[in-house]
């Protein structure tokens, strides 16, 4: 079996990426003409990863399941995208943006990916501009910035509270760019079904048209996959609908091992639950953490007060609140990074001092802000700073200005206005560290198959920092594979196209109508939708913030018993020549059963806390994650073996030779 | 609240379709639309019934994939908010809720509710981009300062989500404010300045090509749009147009 090899390049930690670069096999521009390859997803990722392949010459296949390349997930990102360009003048440097994302993971991501990572983002900003990416703007004409979590500068990058539309667009155009000349070829409204291994390399895949049903096979030199991550195995989540694990899954099932599985992060700031009917979470920016408050009362009896409905947030008087994040970390203060809000937020609403019906939100208060920005207006004006009414007026404009499109998105959701009264708001899941295992050239144990974007595990160890993600999936997609995938295609020059009419991919399509087939003749009397409910409520009971020993077993067995009921008793309607959603549905769902078992699994394993993983057993005495570095500064990465329970466990140990390792304080 | 829903069946593109009722009881008022879809579905698969498909992804109002036409309107009853933002809140009990899909040439049904809207892709492969190398050797970011209010502009323009409630709302079928949005965004930077003209020329082109119908300023494709992308985009688009055939 593939063994881990991280092909890290040898040398100083700042001069690997550029010798690398300079001493991997290319690929001439009248052989790139002679090469397919595959790339699933269109997201920040996959669609720069397609623009960029295709432009180099190469000829790609693109798939996604949605009607078109621009709706991926991607597109719903709202805060930002971190560059250490350092047009702030506050002491950026690509260092720092480095050594901030590595400790921000709490020390367990690669080095010298994230150090390759922070290198290439003052391109991205270049690359986006150029492209006609409409970025905010001081009236001096330059690019703004703003703060995020986790950091003590401002490299934020954005574009209102839509900077992952703006983003996603760019490379969406720049994919249109391709697919007019024909160097693209796009396949909407296709779902990959599985991936085809020829002599041990990937070499297609067999993919599912949505709309007509047909099972259909693409020969390729190589495959791309940039799907996404699982954050769905939780149900409620603050993915699209649609995102889900199986291009992932399938590989790993094909010999792809899969890290960290138990790495996800639990967004602090999102719109709580309202009731049973919910299909999805929103998520409320973390660059609102810039202006807002969190709080909760001090005393229970308002507690009460205000869930009965007999006060209101605005009465509580200023020494009645708890503004807990503050308190408890003032050097951050609100913007500590993602997993420390959530567990904060958590163990005040543990404690009874949620301010909702259900006791599981807490305040998100912008009044101080208002009051601020409108003071600093009113002077700027040379107007009345001491007229209260006045100034609330010109500060809600400022804050319109930042953030309006959140707030009106909180006020359809929740029917109340966040400039008068505060955001109620409760963790979510929102997005996974964890995922297909890659080496340095972001390949994964598969020769020829590539992971990137949130799919792969690399860059953001246990926890990722606020705005990393958009930078991750563009500098993946725009700046590395197309350099890194050359020194595998250079031996694939003479190969010729890759025949479809071979045993290999009669037996994967033959895999992939025996599954379809098996669920529409099923006839069980479960929709497929009550099965990934039952699934995200074990998973977010035993496996989210906090997690130990006694329910992380409860949730293996739990997991594996839902799935084999699952096989018996699922009820998928239609057929499989027509549109049908269900049958979509059915393939991801029972993916998702085999993935979060495996995830409960290396919960369970890792018996440290580290980043968005907590176990209870690990903690410090003031409540604080305690890593255990001598024991698990490693990669978990996990050979599939059939049942999950039985995947084998892989270490790939990490070294920090530029980075001392130290205990995480925000403090 | 318990509501009556009048629903738009119809099997794939080319079979005929035709409107089917269903009833549908203890809907909450903190619903969003899908999600009062989303328990009709179940209702519909526990009693053997074929679900009612539709388009829907992010659920945030920002993808652009959720299209119903709702008692007459793009999107339902509520200003700028997409359908899955469109909450229950917004109807009363006992109501009669018309559902279509979003009616055009151009934009054929897939079954049911769902419709290929893949004519937009291909007006933005005609021109959509700007002609830009994604190697990274650009030149820096703040080397091109642009004024505020039209980086502004350029950005409300290129916030819309191509879900196509334009098309829809428009007794016409007109693209026109969606290629005009993607036509203004580039016309209002410096990026875009250099293929302005070939730009305008292939998109309008591809647009008419498509069948899509032509633009009588009525105004409703700004009311519906979710986004409030504004007409004054067609009349830059209109401004773009002409200099370019000028210049021939």
């Amino acid at each position: 079996m593939a063994s881990l090899d991280s092909k890290i390049p040898k040398g100083p930690l700042s001069d690997k990426w550029t010798n690398h670069k300079s001493h991997i096999n290319l690929v001439s521009p009248a052989n790139k003409r002679l090469i397919d390859i595959i790339v699933v997803g269109t997201g920040l990722a996959g669609a720069s990863a397609s623009a960029t392949l295709a432009e180099l010459g190469y000829n790609v296949k693109a798939f996604c399941f949605q009607d078109s390349p621009r709706r991926a997930h991607s597109i719903a990102a709202q805060g930002g995208i971190n560059a250490a360009k350092n047009y702030q003048g506050d002491g950026d440097s690509t260092y720092r943006l480095f050594y901030d994302t590595v400790k921000g993971g709490d020390y367990r991501s690669r080095e010298s990916n994230v150090h390759r990572l922070a290198e290439v983002s003052t391109n991205i900003i270049d690359q986006c501009v150029a492209q006609g990416v409409p970025f905010a703007r001081d009236y001096g004409g330059l690019l703004d910035n703003r703060s995020f979590g986790g950091v003590l500068v401002s490299r934020t990058f954005y574009a209102k509270g839509q900077t992952g539309q703006q983003l996603l667009l760019g490379a969406y155009s720049a994919m249109n760019r391709q697919i007019g000349r024909g160097k693209i070829k796009m396949y909407n409204r296709h779902e990959m079904m599985d991936l085809v291994l020829v002599d041990r390399k990937a070499r297609g895949i067999i993919a599912r048209n949505l709309v007509t049903g047909a099972v259909e096979r693409h020969g390729a030199h190589a495959v791309v996959v940039a799907s996404g991550g699982y954050g769905n195995v939780f149900f409620l989540s603050t993915n699209a609908m649609g995102s889900n694990v199986s291009a992932g899954w399938k590989i790993h099932q094909k010999g792809a091992h899969f890290a960290n599985p138990c790495f996800t992060q639990i967004h602090p700031t999102c719109i709580p639950v309202s009731g049973d009917h919910q299909s999805k979470l929103t998520l409320m920016s973390e660059s609102l953490r810039n202006d807002g408050r969190i709080w909760v009362p001090k005393n229970l009896d308002e507690v009460q007060a205000i869930r009965e409905g007999k006060l209101s947030p605005t009465q509580l008087k200023e020494e009645d609140r708890d503004y807990y994040l503050e308190r408890r970390y003032p050097a951050f203060g609100n913007l500590v990074p993602r997993d420390v809000a959530s567990r904060a937020a958590k163990e005040r609403c543990d404690a009874g001092y949620g301010v909702n019906a259900t006791g599981e939100a807490v305040y998100l208060d912008f009044a101080a802000a208002i009051t601020r920005y409108g003071k600093e207006q009113a002077h700027v004006k040379g107007l009345n700073e001491n007229d209260a009414a006045l100034v609330k007026k010109l500060g809600q404009d400022v804050v319109r200005s930042k953030y309006g499109n959140l707030f009106q998105m909180y006020e359809k959701i929740v029917d109340q206005n966040p400039y008068e009264t505060p955001m109620m708001i409760y963790p979510a899941v929102h997005y996974t560290m964890g995922g297909v295992w890659v080496d340095y050239n972001l390949m994964t144990s598969i020769p020829g198959c590539y992971a990137i974007g949130e799919a792969n595990f690399s860059d953001h160890g246990a926890n990722r920092l606020g705005a990393s993600a958009l930078m991750q999936g563009l500098a993946d997609g725009y700046f590395v594979l197309p350099y890194t995938i050359g020194d595998y295609l250079a031996d694939d020059i003479r190969t010729g196209a890759i025949a479809t009419d071979s045993p290999e991919f009669d037996a994967a399509e033959k895999a992939v109508l025996d599954k379809i087939s098996l669920f529409l003749n099923n006839k069980g009397e479960h929709s497929v939708d009550y099965y990934h409910k039952k699934l995200g409520k074990i998973m977010w009971d035993k496996c989210g913030m906090s997690r130990n020993a006694e329910g992380l077993k409860e949730a293996m067995a739990e997991i594996k018993a839902l799935r084999e009921d699952f096989y018996k008793n699922v009820n998928v309607p239609g057929t499989d020549t027509e549109f049908n959603e269900q049958l979509a549905k059915a393939g991801r769902v029972a993916d998702f059963l085999e993935l979060g078992e495996l995830f409960a699994k290396d919960a369970l394993e890792r018996t440290e806390s580290c980043g968005g993983h907590f176990r209870e057993e690990s903690q410090t005495p003031e409540g604080e994650a305690m890593r255990d570095d001598e024991n698990f500064t490693f990669v978990s990465a996990w050979e599939y073996k059939g049942e999950p329970a039985d995947a084998v466990l892989h270490k790939e140990d990490l070294n920090y030779e530029e980075i001392e390792v130290k205990t995480r304080s925000y403090k | 609240m318990n509501l009556t829903l009048k629903i738009w069946r119809q099997a794939n593109t080319t079979s005929k379709g035709e409107m089917v009722t269903y009833p549908i009881e203890n809907v909450s008022p903190d619903m969003s639309f899908l999600e009062m879809m989303d328990v009709l579905n179940e209702q519909l698969i526990n009693k053997g019934i074929d679900p009612v498909a539709f388009d829907h992804d992010c659920r945030e109002g920002i993808c652009g994939m959720c299209s119903m036409y709702i008692n007459g309107e793009a999107h339902g009853p509520d200003r700028l908010v997409t359908t899955c933002q469109l909450h229950m809140r917004k109807f009363k009990d006992g109501e009669t809720i018309t559902i279509e899909p979003f009616r055009a040439n151009a934009f054929p049904v897939v079954k049911d509710l769902a419709v290929d809207r893949s004519a937009f892709d291909r007006i933005q492969h005609a021109g959509g981009f700007v002609s830009v190398n994604t190697s990274g050797n650009t030149q820096d970011a703040n080397n091109i300062p642009i004024d505020k209010h039209d980086a502004d502009k350029a950005f409300d323009a290129a916030t819309c989500i191509g879900c196509g409630a334009c098309v829809a709302s428009c007794k016409n079928a007109s693209a026109m404010l969606f290629v005009s949005a993607k036509v203004s965004q580039y016309a209002l930077l410096p990026q875009g300045k250099i293929e302005a003209t070939d730009r305008v020329l292939n998109m309008v082109k591809q647009m008419d090509d498509e069948g899509f119908g032509n633009c009588t300023n009525t105004g409703a494709c700004e009311v519906e749009c979710p986004k409030g992308i504004s007409l004054e985009n067609i009349a830059r688009m209109n401004r773009e147009y002409l200099f370019a055939t000028a210049k021939g």
